[in-house]
């Protein structure tokens, strides 16, 4: 006997123990704002004359078109970056590829959303 | 007795379970989600695309015959968020402990399955200048 720590302490810090809290709650609160704002992007998106590419320059450029996009990206990169992360969680065991999965993940949501949030902004101002 | 366990259904194994409703919605919400990201990837591109005037690039995609085959494409990623939506719904529902009788949750299965066809049909007919 010699280790007389009690398996809570051993596992704590390690695996799943140390952030489903906070990603659960990331989640969730992801979940809340594309519960509003989705529905009111694909619509006025769906309704702007796009995919010609002159109607939907109009609907990125005009201030209303560029908020809501804005929002939509921002929630929905952000919480399909939480997702994914879990699929690859759940089916890929293999250390190496779970690891370039999971680092290709954030790398592809975060490169793409600075990629389409200057985008946009480069239509709109 | 440890020989007797090796015949013994694995669960939760797919090839051990009846098909029901929650089931098919449970993993048609991953699907959709898969398929969200790559929408939302392929948005993303063509924001660029847009913003840097070069979305001629992707010009064939709306051309002729293809253009069919990409506005296929685009109802069927529609039809992806629109379910990922009614049933990403019925999640923050059940996170705050609500809905969790197996009858009422297969038939909200099928009802978010149903409600999530309408809607895309709802947003084509509009778009494509139909109704």
């Amino acid at each position: 006997m010699s280790d007389f720590r009690t398996p809570a302490k051993r596992v704590n810090p390690h695996g799943a123990t140390k952030g489903g809290a906070a990603h659960f709650i990331a989640q969730r609160s992801s979940a809340a704002a594309l519960a509003i704002i989705m529905p009111i992007f694909m619509i006025t998106l769906a309704l702007s004359g796009a995919p010609d590419g002159d109607a939907a320059r109009d609907y990125f450029a005009s201030p209303f078109g560029a908020i809501v996009t804005l929002l939509t990206l921002t929630a929905a990169l952000y919480h399909m970056r939480l997702g994914l992360q879990v699929v690859v969680e759940d089916y890929v065991h293999n250390r190496a590829a779970k690891t370039g999965l999971l680092l290709a993940n954030t790398l592809i949501a975060a490169g793409l959303f600075l990629a389409a949030a200057y985008a946009l902004l480069t239509l709109a101002l | 007795m440890a020989s007797d366990t090796s015949s013994r259904p694995i669960a939760p194994h797919l090839s051990a379970w009846r098909w029901h409703a929650t089931m098919l919605s449970s993993i048609l919400h991953r699907a959709t989600g898969v398929g969200n990201y790559i929408g939302a990837v392929a948005l993303s591109l063509w924001l660029v695309m847009l913003a840097t005037g070069s979305e001629s690039m992707v010009g064939f995609l709306f051309e002729g015959p293809m253009a069919w085959i990409t506005r296929i494409g685009l109802i069927a990623l529609t039809w992806s968020a629109s379910y990922h939506w009614f049933n990403g719904l019925r999640h923050l529902f059940w996170d705050g402990g609500v809905g969790f009788d197996p009858e009422g949750s297969n038939l909200r299965s099928i009802l978010i399955i149903a409600a999530s066809i309408i809607a895309t049909a709802a947003i084509w007919l509009f778009a494509l200048g139909v109704i």
